[in-house]
Protein backbone atom coordinates (compact mmCIF):
# COMPACT_ATOMS: atom_id res chain seq x y z
CA UNK A 1 0.00 0.00 0.00
CA UNK A 2 1.47 3.67 -0.73
CA UNK A 3 2.13 5.45 2.09
CA UNK A 4 0.12 8.89 2.84
CA UNK A 5 2.86 11.26 4.39
CA UNK A 6 1.96 14.83 5.22
CA UNK A 7 4.59 18.17 6.27
CA UNK A 8 3.28 20.61 8.18
CA UNK A 9 5.19 23.58 8.36
CA UNK A 10 4.15 27.01 10.72
CA UNK A 11 4.55 29.58 8.95
CA UNK A 12 7.39 31.88 9.73
CA UNK A 13 7.04 30.45 12.81
CA UNK A 14 8.72 33.19 15.35
CA UNK A 15 7.05 35.90 13.87
CA UNK A 16 3.51 34.02 13.58
CA UNK A 17 4.02 33.78 17.53
CA UNK A 18 5.06 37.25 17.89
CA UNK A 19 2.18 38.60 15.90
CA UNK A 20 -0.47 36.60 17.12
CA UNK A 21 0.30 37.44 20.90
CA UNK A 22 0.40 41.29 20.24
CA UNK A 23 -2.51 42.07 17.36
CA UNK A 24 -1.58 45.59 16.87
CA UNK A 25 1.69 44.51 15.22
CA UNK A 26 0.12 42.27 12.67
CA UNK A 27 0.15 44.30 9.10
CA UNK A 28 3.53 45.79 10.05
CA UNK A 29 7.03 44.80 8.92
CA UNK A 30 7.98 42.67 11.73
CA UNK A 31 10.78 40.86 12.70
CA UNK A 32 11.85 38.47 15.88
CA UNK A 33 15.65 39.69 16.64
CA UNK A 34 18.19 38.79 19.49
CA UNK A 35 19.65 41.15 22.16
CA UNK A 36 21.70 43.30 20.12
CA UNK A 37 23.00 44.87 23.94
CA UNK A 38 24.38 41.08 24.62
CA UNK A 39 25.87 40.57 20.89
CA UNK A 40 22.90 38.81 19.46
CA UNK A 41 21.12 41.08 17.64
CA UNK A 42 20.36 39.27 14.55
CA UNK A 43 16.83 38.51 12.71
CA UNK A 44 15.42 35.35 14.05
CA UNK A 45 12.47 35.20 12.32
CA UNK A 46 10.79 37.82 9.79
CA UNK A 47 7.10 38.23 8.75
CA UNK A 48 6.17 38.59 4.97
CA UNK A 49 5.98 42.64 4.93
CA UNK A 50 9.54 42.36 6.41
CA UNK A 51 10.62 39.23 3.57
CA UNK A 52 8.97 41.59 0.88
CA UNK A 53 11.28 44.12 2.17
CA UNK A 54 14.45 42.63 1.66
CA UNK A 55 15.28 41.25 5.18
CA UNK A 56 16.35 38.43 5.89
CA UNK A 57 16.66 35.56 8.51
CA UNK A 58 20.23 35.66 10.04
CA UNK A 59 21.57 39.13 9.36
CA UNK A 60 22.32 41.60 11.60
CA UNK A 61 19.18 43.87 12.56
CA UNK A 62 21.46 46.74 11.79
CA UNK A 63 21.06 45.71 8.17
CA UNK A 64 17.20 44.59 8.61
CA UNK A 65 16.94 48.43 9.55
CA UNK A 66 18.67 50.22 6.83
CA UNK A 67 16.59 47.70 4.38
CA UNK A 68 13.07 48.32 5.99
CA UNK A 69 13.58 51.51 8.43
CA UNK A 70 9.78 50.92 9.69
CA UNK A 71 10.43 47.43 10.70
CA UNK A 72 9.51 46.55 14.24
CA UNK A 73 11.65 44.29 16.34
CA UNK A 74 10.37 42.20 19.06
CA UNK A 75 12.52 39.59 21.22
CA UNK A 76 12.44 35.94 21.04
CA UNK A 77 9.84 34.07 23.76
CA UNK A 78 11.51 30.45 23.38
CA UNK A 79 8.83 29.54 26.29
CA UNK A 80 6.21 30.46 24.15
CA UNK A 81 7.22 28.39 20.92
CA UNK A 82 7.69 25.60 22.75
CA UNK A 83 4.28 26.00 24.01
CA UNK A 84 2.94 26.58 20.51
CA UNK A 85 5.02 23.42 18.99
CA UNK A 86 3.67 21.17 22.36
CA UNK A 87 0.07 21.80 21.29
CA UNK A 88 0.63 21.45 17.25
CA UNK A 89 2.05 18.27 18.16
CA UNK A 90 -1.05 17.49 20.15
CA UNK A 91 -3.12 18.35 17.37
CA UNK A 92 -1.09 16.18 15.33
CA UNK A 93 -1.50 12.80 17.27
CA UNK A 94 -4.96 13.06 17.58
CA UNK A 95 -4.66 11.71 13.70
CA UNK A 96 -1.69 9.66 14.15
CA UNK A 97 0.73 7.46 16.27
CA UNK A 98 3.59 8.81 13.83
CA UNK A 99 4.68 11.93 14.07
CA UNK A 100 8.00 13.05 14.05
CA UNK A 101 8.97 16.75 14.85
CA UNK A 102 11.69 18.50 12.92
CA UNK A 103 12.71 21.35 14.80
CA UNK A 104 10.06 23.52 16.51
CA UNK A 105 7.86 24.54 13.33
CA UNK A 106 7.58 21.38 11.52
CA UNK A 107 6.14 17.79 12.02
CA UNK A 108 5.81 14.81 9.10
CA UNK A 109 3.32 12.52 9.81
CA UNK A 110 2.47 8.68 8.36
CA UNK A 111 -1.11 8.83 8.06
CA UNK A 112 -1.38 5.42 5.89
CA UNK A 113 -2.80 3.70 8.64
CA UNK A 114 -5.33 6.15 9.97
CA UNK A 115 -6.86 7.74 6.88
CA UNK A 116 -9.51 5.56 6.98
CA UNK A 117 -10.40 6.97 9.88
CA UNK A 118 -10.81 10.53 8.81
CA UNK A 119 -13.05 10.09 5.62
CA UNK A 120 -10.05 8.98 3.36
CA UNK A 121 -9.05 11.75 1.65
CA UNK A 122 -5.78 12.98 2.08
CA UNK A 123 -6.14 16.66 0.89
CA UNK A 124 -9.29 16.55 3.31
CA UNK A 125 -7.17 15.76 6.31
CA UNK A 126 -4.80 18.40 5.46
CA UNK A 127 -7.47 20.98 5.28
CA UNK A 128 -8.98 20.12 8.80
CA UNK A 129 -5.58 20.15 10.61
CA UNK A 130 -4.69 23.28 8.93
CA UNK A 131 -8.17 25.11 9.96
CA UNK A 132 -7.60 23.34 13.52
CA UNK A 133 -4.52 24.72 14.25
CA UNK A 134 -5.28 28.27 12.76
CA UNK A 135 -8.49 28.17 15.18
CA UNK A 136 -7.34 26.74 18.28
CA UNK A 137 -3.71 28.30 17.78
CA UNK A 138 -4.06 31.30 15.66
CA UNK A 139 -1.25 30.69 13.50
CA UNK A 140 -0.91 29.28 9.94
CA UNK A 141 0.50 26.14 8.86
CA UNK A 142 1.34 25.17 5.13
CA UNK A 143 0.89 21.89 4.45
CA UNK A 144 2.61 18.94 1.94
CA UNK A 145 1.54 15.42 0.93
CA UNK A 146 2.93 12.87 -0.71
CA UNK A 147 3.86 9.21 -0.85
CA UNK A 148 7.57 10.07 0.87
CA UNK A 149 8.77 12.95 3.32
CA UNK A 150 11.01 14.61 1.04
CA UNK A 151 8.63 15.28 -1.40
CA UNK A 152 5.99 16.13 1.46
CA UNK A 153 8.53 18.25 2.54
CA UNK A 154 8.89 19.80 -0.66
CA UNK A 155 4.93 20.26 -1.14
CA UNK A 156 5.13 22.14 2.69
CA UNK A 157 7.85 24.56 1.58
CA UNK A 158 6.23 25.57 -2.09
CA UNK A 159 3.50 27.51 -0.37
CA UNK A 160 4.44 30.24 2.22
CA UNK A 161 1.05 31.30 3.21
CA UNK A 162 -1.37 28.33 4.56
CA UNK A 163 -1.56 26.32 1.70
CA UNK A 164 -1.98 22.71 0.60
CA UNK A 165 0.49 20.90 -1.91
CA UNK A 166 -0.18 17.11 -2.73
CA UNK A 167 2.51 15.49 -4.68
CA UNK A 168 1.13 12.31 -6.55
CA UNK A 169 2.56 9.27 -8.61
CA UNK A 170 1.20 11.57 -11.65
CA UNK A 171 2.16 15.02 -11.06
CA UNK A 172 5.45 14.95 -9.48
CA UNK A 173 7.39 14.61 -12.46
CA UNK A 174 6.03 17.64 -13.82
CA UNK A 175 5.93 19.48 -10.33
CA UNK A 176 8.25 18.09 -8.74
CA UNK A 177 11.13 17.58 -11.00
CA UNK A 178 10.77 20.91 -12.76
CA UNK A 179 11.99 22.49 -9.20
CA UNK A 180 15.54 23.60 -8.27
CA UNK A 181 17.77 21.06 -6.96
CA UNK A 182 18.61 23.01 -3.93
CA UNK A 183 14.56 22.86 -2.36
CA UNK A 184 15.50 19.43 -1.65
CA UNK A 185 16.16 18.56 1.60
CA UNK A 186 20.02 18.24 2.41
CA UNK A 187 20.73 19.92 -1.11
CA UNK A 188 23.10 22.99 0.42
CA UNK A 189 25.15 25.13 -1.41
CA UNK A 190 28.07 23.45 -1.55
CA UNK A 191 26.38 20.69 -3.29
CA UNK A 192 24.26 22.90 -5.28
CA UNK A 193 27.37 24.60 -6.81
CA UNK A 194 28.85 20.98 -7.19
CA UNK A 195 25.96 19.88 -8.65
CA UNK A 196 25.70 22.79 -11.21
CA UNK A 197 29.29 22.73 -12.54
CA UNK A 198 28.11 19.68 -13.95
CA UNK A 199 24.74 20.91 -15.08
CA UNK A 200 22.42 19.29 -12.54
CA UNK A 201 20.08 21.98 -11.84
CA UNK A 202 16.61 20.63 -11.46
CA UNK A 203 15.43 17.43 -9.25
CA UNK A 204 14.71 15.91 -12.39
CA UNK A 205 18.33 16.16 -13.24
CA UNK A 206 19.64 14.82 -9.95
CA UNK A 207 17.23 12.35 -10.46
CA UNK A 208 18.33 10.98 -13.65
CA UNK A 209 22.31 11.22 -12.72
CA UNK A 210 24.60 8.01 -12.86
CA UNK A 211 25.64 5.99 -10.27
CA UNK A 212 29.94 7.07 -11.67
CA UNK A 213 29.07 10.57 -10.91
CA UNK A 214 27.05 10.81 -7.78
CA UNK A 215 29.81 8.25 -6.49
CA UNK A 216 32.85 10.25 -7.64
CA UNK A 217 31.34 13.52 -7.19
CA UNK A 218 29.63 13.04 -3.40
CA UNK A 219 30.49 9.23 -2.58
CA UNK A 220 27.80 7.81 -0.41
CA UNK A 221 25.27 10.40 0.04
CA UNK A 222 25.22 10.72 -3.49
CA UNK A 223 22.95 7.98 -4.42
CA UNK A 224 20.58 8.94 -1.61
CA UNK A 225 20.30 11.99 -2.98
CA UNK A 226 18.86 10.45 -6.33
CA UNK A 227 16.73 8.16 -4.15
CA UNK A 228 15.22 10.87 -2.70
CA UNK A 229 14.60 12.86 -5.98
CA UNK A 230 13.51 9.90 -7.42
CA UNK A 231 10.65 9.80 -4.85
CA UNK A 232 12.04 6.11 -3.58
CA UNK A 233 12.73 6.80 -0.14
CA UNK A 234 11.36 4.92 2.12
CA UNK A 235 13.11 6.79 5.45
CA UNK A 236 9.73 5.86 8.06
CA UNK A 237 8.29 8.40 10.05
CA UNK A 238 9.65 8.19 13.17
CA UNK A 239 6.94 7.65 16.29
CA UNK A 240 7.69 11.03 18.66
CA UNK A 241 7.62 10.13 22.81
CA UNK A 242 5.01 11.82 23.91
CA UNK A 243 6.78 12.30 27.49
CA UNK A 244 9.45 14.71 25.86
CA UNK A 245 7.27 15.18 22.62
CA UNK A 246 10.33 14.44 20.17
CA UNK A 247 11.59 11.63 18.60
CA UNK A 248 14.52 9.54 20.37
CA UNK A 249 17.41 10.21 18.67
CA UNK A 250 21.24 8.74 18.72
CA UNK A 251 23.11 11.26 20.61
CA UNK A 252 26.91 11.70 18.37
CA UNK A 253 27.96 14.87 20.23
CA UNK A 254 27.12 17.19 23.42
CA UNK A 255 27.85 21.07 22.89
CA UNK A 256 27.21 24.55 23.71
CA UNK A 257 28.42 27.75 22.36
CA UNK A 258 28.09 31.52 22.92
CA UNK A 259 28.81 34.59 21.62
CA UNK A 260 30.08 37.08 24.87
CA UNK A 261 28.21 39.94 25.63
CA UNK A 262 31.78 41.41 25.13
CA UNK A 263 35.15 40.78 24.01
CA UNK A 264 36.70 38.32 26.03
CA UNK A 265 40.54 39.79 27.06
CA UNK A 266 41.63 38.16 30.05
CA UNK A 267 41.99 34.94 31.31
CA UNK A 268 39.00 35.75 34.45
CA UNK A 269 36.48 36.19 31.66
CA UNK A 270 37.50 33.35 29.28
CA UNK A 271 36.92 31.02 32.24
CA UNK A 272 34.37 32.46 33.54
CA UNK A 273 32.70 31.93 29.83
CA UNK A 274 34.46 28.53 29.73
CA UNK A 275 33.12 27.19 33.05
CA UNK A 276 29.34 28.03 31.79
CA UNK A 277 29.64 26.16 28.60
CA UNK A 278 31.18 23.23 30.15
CA UNK A 279 28.73 23.02 33.19
CA UNK A 280 26.22 22.87 30.46
CA UNK A 281 27.52 20.50 28.13
CA UNK A 282 28.66 17.90 31.17
CA UNK A 283 25.07 18.44 32.58
CA UNK A 284 23.33 17.14 29.33
CA UNK A 285 25.71 14.59 28.79
CA UNK A 286 24.66 13.21 32.71
CA UNK A 287 21.06 13.37 31.60
CA UNK A 288 21.93 11.32 28.04
CA UNK A 289 23.94 8.74 30.50
CA UNK A 290 26.65 9.55 28.18
CA UNK A 291 30.31 10.34 28.48
CA UNK A 292 32.27 11.40 26.08
CA UNK A 293 36.02 10.71 25.30
CA UNK A 294 36.56 13.75 22.56
CA UNK A 295 37.09 17.09 24.14
CA UNK A 296 36.86 19.82 21.35
CA UNK A 297 36.50 23.97 21.76
CA UNK A 298 35.49 26.66 18.91
CA UNK A 299 37.12 29.94 19.49
CA UNK A 300 35.69 32.91 16.78
CA UNK A 301 38.08 36.23 17.63
CA UNK A 302 36.44 39.30 16.97
CA UNK A 303 37.63 39.85 13.71
CA UNK A 304 35.44 36.65 13.13
CA UNK A 305 38.16 34.30 12.23
CA UNK A 306 37.87 31.13 14.11
CA UNK A 307 39.51 27.42 14.72
CA UNK A 308 38.58 24.58 16.15
CA UNK A 309 40.74 22.56 18.32
CA UNK A 310 40.01 18.84 19.93
CA UNK A 311 41.57 16.29 22.14
CA UNK A 312 40.88 12.24 22.99
CA UNK A 313 41.00 12.23 26.62
CA UNK A 314 42.53 9.30 28.18
CA UNK A 315 39.43 8.51 30.16
CA UNK A 316 35.67 9.18 28.96
CA UNK A 317 34.21 11.49 31.38
CA UNK A 318 30.98 13.19 32.06
CA UNK A 319 32.61 15.18 35.53
CA UNK A 320 32.37 18.61 35.24
CA UNK A 321 35.57 19.49 36.18
CA UNK A 322 37.66 17.17 34.14
CA UNK A 323 35.74 18.71 31.23
CA UNK A 324 36.50 21.82 32.22
CA UNK A 325 40.23 21.30 32.58
CA UNK A 326 40.32 19.21 29.05
CA UNK A 327 38.32 22.73 27.46
CA UNK A 328 40.66 24.83 29.59
CA UNK A 329 44.40 23.51 28.27
CA UNK A 330 42.93 23.64 24.59
CA UNK A 331 42.24 26.89 24.99
CA UNK A 332 45.37 28.11 26.90
CA UNK A 333 47.43 26.27 24.32
CA UNK A 334 45.95 28.04 21.35
CA UNK A 335 45.11 31.49 23.07
CA UNK A 336 47.59 33.88 24.90
CA UNK A 337 43.74 35.14 26.26
CA UNK A 338 44.60 38.52 26.12
CA UNK A 339 43.75 42.53 25.17
CA UNK A 340 45.42 42.18 21.79
CA UNK A 341 43.59 38.92 20.63
CA UNK A 342 40.39 39.60 21.67
CA UNK A 343 38.01 36.33 21.12
CA UNK A 344 34.32 37.06 20.64
CA UNK A 345 32.41 33.87 20.70
CA UNK A 346 33.65 30.01 22.37
CA UNK A 347 31.91 26.84 21.76
CA UNK A 348 33.03 23.27 23.58
CA UNK A 349 32.00 20.18 22.38
CA UNK A 350 31.95 16.24 23.49
CA UNK A 351 32.18 13.83 21.54
CA UNK A 352 32.99 10.13 20.92
CA UNK A 353 30.12 9.08 23.01
CA UNK A 354 29.64 5.91 25.22
CA UNK A 355 27.45 4.91 27.32
CA UNK A 356 27.89 5.58 30.69
CA UNK A 357 26.94 1.95 31.90
CA UNK A 358 29.30 0.67 29.51
CA UNK A 359 32.36 -1.01 31.53
CA UNK A 360 35.39 0.83 32.12
CA UNK A 361 38.95 0.32 32.54
CA UNK A 362 40.00 2.51 35.93
CA UNK A 363 43.08 4.47 35.52
CA UNK A 364 45.93 2.51 37.44
CA UNK A 365 47.61 5.44 38.30
CA UNK A 366 45.10 7.84 38.71
CA UNK A 367 42.69 8.36 41.49
CA UNK A 368 39.55 6.43 41.41
CA UNK A 369 38.25 7.47 44.52
CA UNK A 370 38.78 10.97 43.84
CA UNK A 371 36.73 10.50 40.19
CA UNK A 372 34.03 9.28 41.93
CA UNK A 373 33.52 12.11 44.63
CA UNK A 374 33.69 14.21 42.03
CA UNK A 375 30.68 12.19 40.18
CA UNK A 376 28.06 12.19 43.20
CA UNK A 377 29.55 16.11 44.09
CA UNK A 378 28.09 17.03 40.13
CA UNK A 379 24.99 14.48 41.05
CA UNK A 380 24.13 16.02 43.77
CA UNK A 381 24.52 19.68 42.16
CA UNK A 382 22.37 18.12 39.12
CA UNK A 383 19.89 17.28 41.73
CA UNK A 384 19.99 20.73 43.00
CA UNK A 385 19.58 22.61 39.63
CA UNK A 386 16.34 20.23 39.28
CA UNK A 387 14.42 21.08 42.06
CA UNK A 388 15.63 24.57 42.32
CA UNK A 389 17.07 25.96 39.01
CA UNK A 390 20.15 25.99 37.39
CA UNK A 391 21.38 29.30 39.56
CA UNK A 392 20.34 27.02 42.39
CA UNK A 393 24.51 26.41 42.66
CA UNK A 394 27.12 28.27 40.85
CA UNK A 395 30.83 28.36 40.49
CA UNK A 396 32.26 31.19 41.55
CA UNK A 397 34.31 31.81 38.70
CA UNK A 398 31.23 31.81 37.09
CA UNK A 399 30.52 35.23 38.93
CA UNK A 400 33.44 36.89 38.28
CA UNK A 401 32.09 38.35 35.06
CA UNK A 402 28.69 40.85 36.13
CA UNK A 403 27.72 40.49 31.96
CA UNK A 404 27.20 36.54 31.75
CA UNK A 405 27.05 35.71 35.75
CA UNK A 406 22.83 36.04 34.76
CA UNK A 407 23.53 33.46 31.85
CA UNK A 408 21.20 29.97 31.94
CA UNK A 409 23.27 28.29 29.22
CA UNK A 410 21.59 24.68 29.49
CA UNK A 411 17.94 26.27 30.43
CA UNK A 412 18.26 27.97 27.43
CA UNK A 413 19.37 25.02 24.80
CA UNK A 414 17.07 24.01 22.28
CA UNK A 415 17.73 21.70 20.00
CA UNK A 416 17.11 22.64 16.34
CA UNK A 417 16.42 19.99 13.32
CA UNK A 418 18.73 17.63 13.52
CA UNK A 419 19.92 15.80 10.24
CA UNK A 420 17.42 14.05 8.00
CA UNK A 421 19.47 11.02 8.58
CA UNK A 422 19.85 10.82 12.34
CA UNK B 1 -7.28 43.34 24.78
CA UNK B 2 -9.01 41.34 26.90
CA UNK B 3 -11.21 42.46 29.36
CA UNK B 4 -10.82 40.32 32.29
CA UNK B 5 -14.09 39.54 34.33
CA UNK B 6 -15.08 37.65 37.15
CA UNK B 7 -17.28 34.52 36.92
CA UNK B 8 -18.89 31.45 39.07
CA UNK B 9 -18.58 28.49 37.71
CA UNK B 10 -19.38 24.80 38.70
CA UNK B 11 -17.09 21.70 38.33
CA UNK B 12 -18.72 18.91 37.49
CA UNK B 13 -17.72 15.39 38.70
CA UNK B 14 -16.01 14.49 35.42
CA UNK B 15 -14.36 18.32 35.81
CA UNK B 16 -16.34 19.67 33.21
CA UNK B 17 -16.49 23.76 34.03
CA UNK B 18 -19.47 25.54 33.59
CA UNK B 19 -20.13 29.43 33.74
CA UNK B 20 -22.97 30.42 35.64
CA UNK B 21 -22.81 33.93 36.42
CA UNK B 22 -20.09 36.68 34.78
CA UNK B 23 -19.23 39.98 36.85
CA UNK B 24 -19.06 43.02 34.81
CA UNK B 25 -16.66 46.14 34.99
CA UNK B 26 -19.23 47.97 36.64
CA UNK B 27 -20.38 45.13 39.44
CA UNK B 28 -23.57 44.33 37.31
CA UNK B 29 -24.16 40.47 37.35
CA UNK B 30 -25.29 38.39 34.70
CA UNK B 31 -26.95 34.98 34.42
CA UNK B 32 -25.68 32.69 31.90
CA UNK B 33 -28.62 31.34 30.59
CA UNK B 34 -27.08 28.58 28.09
CA UNK B 35 -23.79 27.06 26.92
CA UNK B 36 -24.12 26.41 23.36
CA UNK B 37 -20.79 25.04 22.41
CA UNK B 38 -17.37 24.60 24.52
CA UNK B 39 -13.96 24.05 22.68
CA UNK B 40 -10.32 25.25 22.54
CA UNK B 41 -9.94 28.33 20.80
CA UNK B 42 -7.24 31.07 19.66
CA UNK B 43 -8.46 34.87 20.15
CA UNK B 44 -7.29 36.52 17.53
CA UNK B 45 -8.69 40.29 18.85
CA UNK B 46 -6.57 39.44 21.79
CA UNK B 47 -3.67 37.08 21.68
CA UNK B 48 -4.73 34.64 23.76
CA UNK B 49 -5.72 31.16 23.72
CA UNK B 50 -7.21 28.93 25.56
CA UNK B 51 -11.13 27.52 26.04
CA UNK B 52 -13.47 29.55 24.19
CA UNK B 53 -17.37 29.13 25.22
CA UNK B 54 -20.61 30.85 23.33
CA UNK B 55 -22.75 31.26 25.98
CA UNK B 56 -26.30 33.34 25.86
CA UNK B 57 -27.06 35.81 28.43
CA UNK B 58 -30.76 36.89 28.21
CA UNK B 59 -31.31 37.54 24.58
CA UNK B 60 -27.58 38.01 23.50
CA UNK B 61 -25.54 35.25 22.44
CA UNK B 62 -21.55 36.64 23.33
CA UNK B 63 -18.22 34.51 23.65
CA UNK B 64 -16.63 33.88 27.21
CA UNK B 65 -12.76 32.74 27.21
CA UNK B 66 -11.32 31.07 29.59
CA UNK B 67 -7.47 31.55 28.80
CA UNK B 68 -4.05 29.48 29.59
CA UNK B 69 -3.64 31.15 32.93
CA UNK B 70 -7.31 30.37 34.16
CA UNK B 71 -8.60 33.74 34.02
CA UNK B 72 -11.76 34.69 32.48
CA UNK B 73 -12.20 37.45 29.97
CA UNK B 74 -14.14 38.44 26.87
CA UNK B 75 -12.70 40.27 23.69
CA UNK B 76 -13.15 43.86 23.54
CA UNK B 77 -15.61 44.75 21.00
CA UNK B 78 -18.11 42.20 22.23
CA UNK B 79 -21.80 43.32 22.10
CA UNK B 80 -22.71 45.00 25.33
CA UNK B 81 -24.24 43.00 27.99
CA UNK B 82 -27.92 43.28 28.74
CA UNK B 83 -29.50 44.93 32.01
CA UNK B 84 -28.58 42.84 34.97
CA UNK B 85 -31.14 39.78 36.25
Amino acid sequence: MSRCILHVDANCFYASVAMFRAPELRGCALAVGGNENTRHGIVLAKNPQAKAAGVKTGEPLVQARRKCPSLVVVPPDYSDYLLFSKDIRSILLEYTDLVEPFGLDECWLDITGSLHLFGGVPFLVAEQLSERIKSELGITVSIGISWNKPFAKLGSDLDAGDGIVEYTRENYQRTVWTRAVSDLINVGPATTRKLAAYNVRTIGDLAQCSDTYLDRRFGVVGRKLRTMAQGLDTTPVKAMRPEDMDVARTVKSVGNGLTAPHDITCVQDAKALLHQLCESVAHRMREFQVKGTVCGIGVRHADLGGYSRQRKLRMSTHITSEVMNAAWDLLCENEPLDKEHPIRQLHVCMSGLVSQHEPWQPDMFGSEEHRRHLEHLDASIDDLRRRYGNHAVRRLSELADPAIKHLDIKGDNIIHPVSYWA
Amino acid sequence: MPRYVSVVVRFSEEGAITPLEVEWRDGRKFMVDEVADCRRGASMKTGRRGMRYTVRIGAHWTELWLDERGRWFVEEKVLEMPTTV
